[in-house]
């Protein structure tokens, strides 16, 4: 009984993964590049008041801007610009 | 004509084409290796290149290409017959989609998953790839306006499936949002969606639900409907893909394996007798010559163009192995085989006698898919005890949610072009999400109108034009396979005979198509056949010239490995 259960789930399980993957796998790349987008637009943010944009959130955007330091090249990259776009922040 | 030994020739054929032909292709054509690594593999990001088990690749491969046309070519195509359309999808399928399909895969996957708009251009040459990029728009052109009037048909023949066709909508954006925000499993949600799309399924017979008779603010239902359909698909297709394009294929996924599979099921146990005739020698005044014509109402089902873009799109960035793609492409490919089969068995074996045939198929473009729904009913109902009003219900929802999901992927895909001719051209406005989507359903509107009136009824016409387009779209894709065969001096036969054919057949229908619209005197129509006749005429030139250049290239390889 306890096997017959188990196998079950385990059945389940499989099935329940399948499905994820069917559902998921033809979207995976629209929803991954509409979240680029996304992200693209709060990195602006954050970085906007380097570049002469008043930002009320100045503050709490600094404490991120350190942590978002790994992204911020290929994201300068993205927006078209092939070295970073402040001549006091370099990361290329 | 007993329909389970239809049913038995068409699927045992086509069973044989994957079990045999397709391993010969792969063996000595082209020569697939296990060793290869993917571009899955190659470019793993977990985004665009993933490598996915064969069976869900396959799953999505087969749920993508088969949508409402190979449902409607069969069913009009069977006017000149049930014979001449079971024939052409059966050996079709076998010799000309399946290597079709599963070589666009091979083709790509063999050059970076590039898809073919791009490979023709480098395969072939720049001007290919521009005649492929006009063949593109003048596809979805089509497909749009042909897709609007069919499901407009559709709701004004069977009041009953207003309100499950629109309330599939609503379940398929709870579905998105259960999934996304509410994080519910998968499963559970599969279950109950399915069960409350059968429930509106069920309930549809009893609020039938019909646009006034004199129209709505002066327009006939049927170009409200339209109108209707059009600012749907305008709204879907500007929404993210998870809020209502995710989950509503995975609904149209989950129904087209539940259709096939009753389908078939209630055609073993009914065994309806076929009615129609084998090669029906009293066909209606005005239906055009069955040779060409046959070749281009039935694409998909057959050979069609559209799948090659979804196999070098989405499908080669996912494969595994190499060798999967013979079960993703060629198997996909016998998947749709099978619904157009069961198309045509539903429209020539699910009426009672030749006579209630004959009122269905009275004129050339009638029939269609309506015959499909009513003979499917029939059969539906006989084999499963299912209320045919029922049956009828569920057949409509089927056809007009494939035909639904092809209109605003398709409206979207001409968004992406349009908005793409802005930035080329740096027209700024029209390179905006909203000014190119009106772009885009304006000139199908056009399209659906302008060929059949205010009605907008007579956009059917287009449905041949749509099939020598589509298999233009092949012809291009077969041209870039047959190149890269002879660049690697593997056998060219296979694929360069389903080319030559089709073009052959394209060209020669495309003259029919003229000439029966000039004697109508239908301009509209004359000017759009002309652009397709225009690019029919250069695909083959561009044809002509590539394979003698390849050819040429070859000899020079081979002279050079004998020094």
């Amino acid at each position: 009984m306890k096997n017959t259960f188990s196998r079950l789930k385990y059945i389940y399980k499989k099935a329940s993964a399948a499905g994820a993957e069917y559902y998921n796998a033809p979207y995976r790349a629209a929803i991954a590049r509409a979240q680029r987008d996304e992200d693209d637009l709060f990195m602006l943010l954050i970085f906007s008041e380097m570049m002469g944009i008043p930002n009320p959130a100045s503050w709490y955007c600094l404490e991120l801007q350190p942590l978002l330091l790994e992204r911020f090249h290929a994201w300068h990259l993205r927006m078209g610009m092939e070295r970073s776009p402040y001549d006091h922040f370099r990361c290329c | 004509m007993s329909s389970i030994v239809l049913m038995l020739l068409g699927l045992g054929g086509m069973a044989l084409g994957f079990f045999v032909y397709s391993k010969f292709l792969a063996l000595v054509v082209f020569k697939l290796s296990d060793t290869f690594i993917t571009p899955a593999h190659e470019f793993e990001d977990g985004v665009d290149f993933v490598p996915t088990n064969k069976f869900v690749l396959w799953g999505h491969h087969f749920t993508s290409v088969a949508g409402a046309a190979p449902i409607v070519g069969p069913a009009i195509a069977v006017i000149w017959g049930w014979l001449p359309a079971f024939l052409w999808v059966t050996f079709g399928t076998i010799f000309f989609a399946g290597i079709h399909d599963f070589g666009a895969i091979w083709a790509s996957v063999r050059n970076r998953a590039k898809s073919v708009g791009t490979l023709t251009g480098e395969v072939v040459g720049t001007r290919a790839r521009a005649i492929f990029s006009i063949v593109i728009f003048l596809v979805l052109l089509m497909v749009n306006a042909v897709f609007g009037v069919v499901i407009a048909r559709l709701l004004i023949n069977n009041p009953s499936a207003v309100v499950p066709v629109w309330g599939a909508i609503i379940v398929a954006l709870i579905i998105g949002q259960a999934i996304y925000r509410a994080k519910i499993s998968l499963p559970l949600v599969s279950l109950l969606g399915v069960i409350a799309l059968y429930a509106l399924i069920y309930i549809g017979p009893d609020v039938p639900l019909a646009l006034p008779a004199e129209g709505v603010i002066g327009l006939s239902p049927s170009a409200a409907w339209i109108l209707i359909l059009f600012a749907y698909a305008a709204i879907a297709s500007l929404l993210p893909v998870w809020v209502l394009l995710q989950p509503r294929d995975y609904i149209n996924g989950l129904q087209l394996f539940v259709g096939l599979i009753a389908l078939y099921g209630a055609i073993l146990v009914a065994n309806p007798t076929v009615v129609a005739p084998m090669i029906n020698m009293d066909v209606p005044a005005g239906t055009p010559s069955m040779i060409p014509l046959l070749f281009v109402t039935i694409a998909c089902g057959a050979i069609s163009g559209f799948h090659g873009l979804v196999a070098s799109g989405t499908t080669s960035k996912q494969l595994n192995k190499e060798t999967d793609a013979r079960f993703v492409g060629y198997f996909g490919a016998t998947g749709e085989g099978a619904l157009a089969l069961a198309a045509i068995i539903a429209a020539t074996a699910g009426f009672a006698t030749f006579a209630d045939w004959q009122g269905i198929y009275h004129s050339f473009g009638q029939g269609g898919v309506q015959a499909f729904v009513t003979g499917g009913a029939n059969i539906l109902s006989a084999g499963t005890g299912l209320d045919i009003a029922v049956a009828g219900t569920m057949l409509t929802v089927m056809a007009a949610l494939f035909a639904g999901t092809t209109m605003d992927t398709g409206l979207r895909l001409q968004r992406y072009i349009f908005q793409e001719w802005g930035e080329i051209y740096n027209i700024k406005w029209m390179a905006k999400p909203l000014p190119a989507t009106l772009l885009s359903v304006g000139s199908c509107l056009v399209l659906a109108f302008g060929a059949g009136g205010a009605e907008g009824s007579g956009g059917l016409l287009i449905w041949p034009l749509f099939g020598t387009s589509n298999q233009l779209l092949a012809g291009l894709t077969l041209l870039v396979i047959t190149v890269m065969l002879v660049r690697r001096g593997s056998p060219t036969v296979f694929t360069l005979v389903p080319l030559v054919f089709i073009l052959v057949m394209s060209l020669y229908a495309l003259l029919e198509q003229l000439r029966g619209f000039y004697l109508k005197e239908n301009w509209f129509l004359l000017g759009l056949g002309a652009v397709v006749l225009v690019a029919a005429v250069f695909v083959t030139l561009e044809s002509v010239a590539a394979l003698k250049r390849a050819k040429a290239e070859r000899k020079e390889t081979e002279a050079k490995e004998a020094n």
